[in-house]
C-alpha cells in the first residue's frame, strides 16, 4: 500500500496538465469530475496508505529518481512519510477534496471553470510534495509552487487590475520570505553537507553545539521563508489582500493548507530550533505578537473575508507561539482542527456571499439566521470552534493546549501565557461580532440565490469534523509524538485545568462583549467609534497597524522611482556621449574643409608656426 | 571528419537555401530547415555515441579534427568537441530550428539572403564552441559579426541601423582587444618555450609574469564580457535584441551571449588561472551588480523585446558570478544557466515576435488583457515568465540555485545579493505577465492565437525546459567531464 505513495501528488498533478491543456475542450461536466475526482482518489489512496504507516513503525522513504547529482550535492524526488507528513497530507487531501467538491458549484458559472481546476489541482500537488519531501530543495520545490498557485488563483479573476496587484503583492512578499529561506538552503548545505532532512538534523546536531551561531543563523533564515509563507509579522501585509480570489482558493490556500506550511517547515526541522534558543524565543515572539496584531485587526474589519483572513493571520500566530516554546504536537494539532473549522468558516462566508449577490460588507448584512439556517448553523460551528466554545469544539482543546503549555513549557513563561490569553477574548470579540452582524438583526439584502446540495453537504461535512476533531486530541498526540519530541513541564503554580477556566471565563466575557456591542445595545459601539482615541485606534487597526503604508513607502516606492529614474539607462547614455562627441568633432573638422585655398595657407602656416614655436621651447 | 560537416552542412545549406530562394521563398525555409535538423540528428548521433566513449578516463576530446592550416605560424584547424562544446553546440541546433520555425511568416523579403545569413551565423556560433586553435578561433569570433549585422541591420526594427551599428562596434572592437591578447601570448609562448603554436592545448599552462598575464587575460576578458554581456559593457544588447527580427533576437539572446560565457569558461581561466584569480572579486562584483541592475531595468521598461532582453543582463550575471566560484557546483550552475537561459529567453523572443506580428507593436501599454483572446499564447507567456523568475521545476532554477550553491561555499556576501536577484526576477516577470496578458482588454485586441507552427516551437521548448528542470542529469553527467578538466587545466583548487 505504502508503495502507492508517489500517487497521491502525481494524480493532482496529471490532471492539473490536462485541465491546463486541454480543458477547454472539456464539458464542465468532465473539467469536475477530473478537477475534485482527482483529489478525492488522492485523498482515499492517502487513508489507504495511514493504518500501513501506523503500523509500520518506521517511517517511510520513496525515491522516485535523483534530481540532481553534482559534487556531493545529490538532492532526490523522494518522500519521506512519518506521522507529521502523513497527518498534513490527509488533512490536506481531505480538506482539498471537500473544497474543490464544493467548487464545483460554486465556480459553475464562471468562464475560467478548467482554468480554475488547473490551478486548484496543481496547487494540491505542489502542497503534497512540500509535505512529503525528504530534502529541502524538493520542500522549497513545493514551496514555491504552492505560492505560485496562491498568486494565480488571487488573480483569478484577472480582468479586474486590483486583483493582479493582490496577487503581486502575494507572490512578492512570500518570495521575500523564499529569500531569506533559499540562503539558509545554501547555508545548511554548505555547512552539514547535505539537504535530506533527517540526515541534515542528525548532522546539525553531531557538528552544532547549542547554540552555536551557525544554528541560529541557519534557524532564523529558514523562519524568515516561514513567516512569509505563513502571513506572519513582518511579513503578514499579503494575506489580507489575498482575499481578492475566489472564496474556495482562500478557504484552501489561505486558511487551511498554504499559510500552514511555515509551521510546517519549522515542526519539520525542529532539531535546528533547539540547537538555537534565541531563535526559537523569535518563533514565540513573532506568534505571540501576530496572534494579537492580527486579532485587532480582524475586530475592525466590514469585510467578511478580510475579518476570517486576519483571523486566520491570528490563529497561526498560535502555531508559532506552540512551536517557539516546544510544543511541536500541538501545533500540529492547531494546525488540523484550524484546518477544518477555518475552511468551513470560508465556506459558509461563501455561500452567505453568494446568496447576497457578492455582498462582502458584514454591514449590509443581518439577519439571515432563519433565511439560510445551513450556512448559519455551520458557521456558529465553525466560529465557537475558533473562539474556543469549551469542551464542545475542537479549537477549545487544541488552542488552550498551546495556551497551557506557553505556561508550562521550560521555553514558556507568564508573558508568552498572557497574550495567548488575550488572543482567546480577542478571538471570541471578533468572531461572535461577525456572526451577530451577519446573522442576527434586522435583514439588510435580499436573499437572492440558494447553494445547491454540493455546496451544503460540504460545510455540514466540515462542521461535523470541526467538532469532534477536538476528541481526537490523546490518540494523534501520541502518534505525532513518534515523529516530533515531546515537551516536559517545567512551570509549576497552575494546572491544566485552571488555564482552562481562564480561558473558558475568557471567551465568555468576548461572547457577552460581542453581544453587548453589536447586538444588544449598538448605540455603544457608534459611541466608541465617535470617541477620538478609539476612532483613531480603529483606523490604525482596520488599515492592519500600517505595515502597507509603511512598506509602500520605505521599498515600494524607492524602488519603483529608482527604476523610473533610470530607465533609460546611465551607462548607455556614456556611450551615447562618446558617440555624439565623435560625431561633433567630425563635424568640427568636416567645417574645415572649404575648399578654399586661402584657409588652407593661413592653416599651414598656423601649423607651421605652431610646430616652430613648441620645437624651440622644448 | 564529423565535426566538419556540422559547418559544412551549415555554410552549404545558407548557400543552397539563397539559391532556392530565386525559385520559391518556401524552398528556403525548407532546405534552412532540414540543414539544421540534419545537424541536429548529426548532434544526437554524437551525443549518443559520446556516453559510450566517454568510459576512457584521459580522453579530453570526444571526437576532434587537426590539420595544419598554416605551418610557417603555427596555426591549424583543430576542432575538437567534449562535453560542454557539445551541448552548447546541441542548444545551437535546437534554437536554430525555432529561429527558423519562428520565422517562417514574419520575413518576407530577400527570404534567401535571410536564411544564408541565419545558417551562417551558426555556423560561426559552432565554430567558435568547436575550435581549439586561437587564430581559428578568432577567425570563427569574426564570422558570427557579419552576418548577425545584416540580420539585424535587414531585417530588424524601427532603429535597426543604429542597433546594428553599436553592435558591430562593441564586438568589433572588444574583438580587437582579444586579438592583441592572443598574439601577445603567441609571442609569449615563443619566447618561453620557442615553439610559435596557437593550439589551445600548447598554450595552455604558458608561463607568464603576473602583470603580463593580468593584461593579456584582461583583453580576452574583455571581449567576452562584451559578449556575455558584462556590466558596464551591456548597453549594445538592449538596442540590439529590440531591433532584431524574432530569429535573430533568439540565436542573440540564446547563442551569441553563450559564446562569452563559453569564452570565458574555455579561455579566460584556464590559460590564466592566476591572473583570473587576482580578477576574481572585481568579476564576481560585476556579475552581481549585473544581476541586480538587470533586474531593476527590466522592469522599468516598456517595450516589451526590451525588457525580456533587460531579463538577459541579470541571467547572465549569474553565468559570470558562477564561472568566477570556480567550484564543481558553481561552474555545473553556470553552464546549466546558459543553456537554459537560451531556450527560456528565446521563448519569450518567440513570443514578443508572435505577438509583434498581430498586434504591430512592442509597447506594454497598447496590450493587457490578451488572456481573453489568446489564452494559449497567453499561456505560454506565464510559463516562460516563470521560467524566467525562476521556478523551481524548470531549468533556470537548476542553473541558477547551483551556482548560488557552489558560490555560496567562497563568497557568501555576493551570493545573498544574487539571490535577492532572484527575487526582483519576479518583478519584472510579474509585471509582463500583468501588463501583457492580464487586466481588462481595453485595446479591444482580437487576433489569432497560437497557430499550429508557433504552437509546435513553444510545446518544444516548454517540454526542454520541464526536462532541464526535473531530470537535469543527463545533461549534467554530459559536461560534466569537460568541466573536470578545465578544472585540472587551470589547477585544481585554484
Amino acid at each position: 500500500m505504502l508503495s502507492l505513495l508517489w500517487l497521491v501528488p502525481a494524480i493532482p498533478l496529471a490532471t492539473a496538465a490536462i485541465l491546463a491543456l486541454f480543458g477547454a475542450r472539456l464539458t464542465r461536466r468532465a473539467v469536475a469530475a477530473m478537477g475534485a475526482g482527482s483529489i478525492g482518489v488522492s485523498c482515499v489512496i492517502s487513508l489507504l496508505i495511514a493504518p500501513a504507516l501506523l503500523t509500520s513503525e518506521t517511517p517511510y522513504r520513496q525515491t522516485l529518481w535523483t534530481w540532481i547529482d553534482v559534487a556531493q550535492f545529490q538532492p532526490r524526488i523522494g518522500f519521506y512519510l512519518d506521522a507529521m507528513s502523513l497527518l498534513m497530507m490527509l488533512v490536506v487531501t481531505l480538506v482539498s477534496f471537500l473544497i474543490h467538491l464544493y467548487s464545483t458549484e460554486f465556480m459553475e458559472e464562471d468562464e475560467g471553470y478548467s482554468r480554475f481546476f488547473a490551478y486548484m489541482n496543481l496547487f494540491v500537488a505542489s502542497m503534497v510534495v512540500l509535505v512529503l519531501a525528504d530534502n529541502l530543495l524538493l520542500l522549497y520545490l513545493g514551496w514555491e509552487g504552492v505560492g505560485l498557485c496562491s498568486y494565480l488563483l488571487i488573480g483569478f479573476w484577472y480582468r479586474d487590475p486590483a486583483n493582479g496587484l493582490a496577487a503581486r503583492k502575494a507572490f512578492i512578499v512570500t518570495r521575500v520570505g523564499d529569500t531569506a529561506m533559499a540562503v539558509g538552503l545554501f547555508m545548511l548545505f554548505h555547512s552539514l553537507g547535505t539537504l535530506e532532512i533527517q540526515r541534515l538534523m542528525e548532522q546539525a546536531q553531531a557538528q552544532w553545539a547549542g547554540g552555536s551561531p551557525y544554528a541560529t543563523a541557519a534557524a532564523l533564515l529558514l523562519l524568515g521563508g516561514a513567516v512569509g509563507k505563513s502571513a506572519q509579522l513582518p511579513l503578514q501585509t499579503w494575506l489580507p489582500d489575498a482575499m481578492a480570489g475566489p472564496t474556495p482558493t482562500s478557504a484552501l490556500i489561505h486558511a487551511a493548507t498554504m499559510v500552514t506550511a511555515g509551521v510546517y517547515l519549522i515542526a519539520r526541522t525542529n532539531v535546528l530550533y533547539t540547537l538555537a534558543p534565541d531563535a526559537q524565543l523569535a518563533v514565540a515572539v513573532v506568534g505571540a505578537v501576530t496572534l494579537l496584531v492580527a486579532g485587532f485587526s480582524a475586530l475592525t474589519q466590514s469585510d467578511i473575508k478580510r475579518v476570517l483572513a486576519y483571523s486566520t493571520v491570528s490563529q497561526i500566530g498560535y502555531m508559532f507561539l506552540a512551536l517557539g516554546v516546544g510544543a511541536w504536537s500541538a501545533a500540529l494539532f492547531h494546525f488540523m482542527t484550524h484546518a477544518f473549522f477555518k475552511a468551513l468558516l470560508f465556506l459558509a462566508a461563501g455561500i452567505v456571499i453568494e446568496a447576497l449577490h457578492h455582498e462582502h460588507n458584514i454591514f449590509r448584512m443581518g439577519g439571515l439566521r432563519r433565511e439560510l439556517p445551513v450556512a448559519f448553523w455551520t458557521f456558529v460551528a465553525g466560529g465557537c470552534a475558533l473562539a474556543g466554545l469549551p469542551l464542545i469544539t475542537s479549537g477549545y482543546f487544541s488552542k488552550d493546549l498551546i495556551i497551557w503549555e506557553a505556561w508550562s513549557s521550560p521555553l514558556g513563561g507568564p508573558l508568552l501565557w498572557a497574550a495567548g490569553m488575550a488572543g482567546v477574548l480577542l478571538t471570541a470579540l471578533y468572531t461572535f461580532r461577525l456572526i451577530f452582524l451577519v446573522f442576527s438583526g434586522a435583514r439588510k439584502t435580499e436573499v437572492s440565490h440558494r447553494s445547491g446540495f454540493r455546496m451544503k453537504a460540504t460545510v455540514i461535512v466540515l462542521a461535523a469534523l470541526a467538532v469532534v476533531s477536538g476528541y481526537w486530541k490523546s490518540p494523534l498526540l501520541d502518534f505525532l509524538h513518534t515523529a516530533l519530541p515531546s515537551m516536559e513541564e517545567a512551570h509549576a503554580g497552575m494546572t491544566e485545568t485552571m488555564s482552562g477556566v481562564v480561558a473558558a471565563a475568557l471567551f465568555a466575557a468576548g461572547l457577552f462583549a460581542a453581544y453587548l456591542f453589536f447586538l444588544a445595545k449598538p448605540q455603544y459601539s457608534g459611541a466608541a467609534a465617535r470617541n477620538p482615541v478609539f476612532g483613531t485606534l480603529h483606523r490604525y487597526w482596520f488599515s492592519g497597524w500600517g505595515f502597507d503604508w509603511l512598506y509602500n513607502r520605505v521599498f515600494v516606492r524607492p524602488l519603483l522611482g529608482a527604476a523610473r529614474i533610470n530607465r533609460n539607462d546611465f551607462v548607455d547614455a556614456i556611450c551615447a556621449g562618446i558617440a555624439r562627441f565623435t560625431e561633433g568633432a567630425n563635424h568640427l573638422l568636416a567645417a574645415t574643409q572649404t575648399g578654399r585655398v586661402r584657409w588652407y595657407a593661413a592653416g599651414i602656416a598656423a601649423g607651421a608656426v605652431i610646430f616652430v614655436g613648441v620645437a624651440i621651447l622644448l | 571528419m564529423i565535426l566538419v560537416w556540422f559547418i559544412a552542412i551549415l555554410l552549404g545549406g545558407g548557400i543552397l537555401a539563397a539559391v532556392a530562394a530565386r525559385v520559391s521563398a518556401a524552398a528556403a525555409r525548407w532546405i534552412a530547415l532540414a540543414a539544421i535538423a540534419a545537424d541536429f540528428a548529426l548532434g544526437l548521433l554524437l551525443w549518443t555515441g559520446a556516453e559510450r566513449t566517454s568510459m576512457a578516463p584521459d580522453s579530453r576530446w570526444i571526437e576532434q579534427v587537426n590539420w595544419t592550416w598554416i605551418p610557417q605560424f603555427g596555426i591549424h584547424f583543430h576542432f575538437a568537441v567534449d562535453g560542454l562544446s557539445l551541448l552548447l553546440m546541441m542548444l545551437t541546433f535546437f534554437l536554430g530550428i525555432l529561429a527558423v520555425l519562428a520565422s517562417w511568416t514574419e520575413i518576407t523579403e530577400n527570404v534567401g539572403f535571410f536564411h544564408l545569413n541565419l545558417l551562417w551565423v551558426l555556423a560561426g556560433v559552432v565554430s567558435v564552441f568547436l575550435a581549439m586553435d586561437l587564430f581559428l578561433f578568432y577567425f570563427a569570433w569574426e564570422l558570427m559579426l557579419v552576418p548577425m549585422y545584416f540580420l539585424i541591420a535587414m531585417w530588424g526594427h524601427e532603429r535597426r541601423v543604429y542597433a546594428a551599428i553599436k553592435f558591430f562596434l562593441f564586438t568589433q572592437l572588444s574583438g580587437l582587444l582579444m586579438l592583441v591578447a592572443i598574439l601577445a601570448l603567441y609571442f609569449l609562448h615563443y619566447a618561453s618555450t620557442g615553439v610559435y603554436t596557437f593550439q589551445y592545448d600548447q598554450l595552455l599552462g604558458t608561463a607568464l609574469p603576473p602583470r603580463t598575464e593580468f593584461w593579456i587575460m584582461l583583453g580576452f576578458f574583455i571581449a567576452f564580457a562584451v559578449k556575455l554581456p558584462v556590466f558596464p559593457l551591456h548597453t549594445w544588447l538592449p538596442d540590439a535584441h529590440t531591433e532584431a527580427p524574432t530569429a535573430g533576437s533568439i540565436v542573440l539572446a540564446g547563442l551569441l551571449l553563450k559564446t562569452g560565457g563559453y569564452g570565458i569558461l574555455r579561455f579566460v581561466v584556464p590559460l590564466f588561472p592566476n591572473a583570473a584569480r587576482e580578477f576574481t572579486p572585481i568579476a564576481m562584483t560585476l556579475g552581481v551588480v549585473g544581476i541586480l541592475y538587470g533586474a531593476i531595468l527590466a522592469f522599468a521598461q516598456a517595450d516589451l523585446k526590451r525588457l525580456v532582453a533587460y531579463t538577459s543582463v541579470s541571467h547572465l550575471g549569474f553565468v559570470l558570478v558562477g564561472i568566477f566560484a570556480w567550484n564543481e557546483l558553481a561552474l555545473q550552475g553556470a553552464v546549466m544557466t546558459m543553456l537554459c537561459h537560451g531556450i527560456s529567453t528565446g521563448a519569450l523572443f518567440v513570443l514578443a515576435g508572435a505577438l509583434q506580428e498581430r498586434l504591430h507593436t512592442r509597447e506594454l501599454s497598447r496590450m493587457g488583457g490578451l488572456w481573453t483572446t489568446i489564452p494559449r499564447l497567453s499561456g505560454a507567456g506565464l510559463f516562460f515568465a516563470l521560467a524566467s523568475l525562476g521556478l523551481p521545476g524548470l531549468g533556470d532554477f537548476v542553473g541558477e540555485f547551483l551556482v548560488l550553491f557552489g558560490a555560496f561555499r567562497s563568497h557568501p556576501l555576493i551570493t545573498i545579493l544574487a539571490t535577492i536577484g532572484v527575487l526582483f526576477a519576479t518583478f519584472y516577470a510579474l509585471r509582463l505577465v500583468q501588463r501583457a496578458f492580464h487586466g481588462e482588454n481595453v485595446h479591444r485586441l482580437s487576433v489569432r492565437d497560437l497557430v499550429p507552427r508557433e504552437w509546435v516551437v513553444v510545446a518544444l521548448m516548454a517540454v526542454s525546459l520541464l526536462w532541464l528542470g526535473l531530470y537535469p542529469r543527463p545533461v549534467l553527467d554530459t559536461f560534466s567531464p569537460a568541466i573536470d578538466h578545465l578544472h585540472v587545466a587551470a589547477g585544481v583548487g585554484r
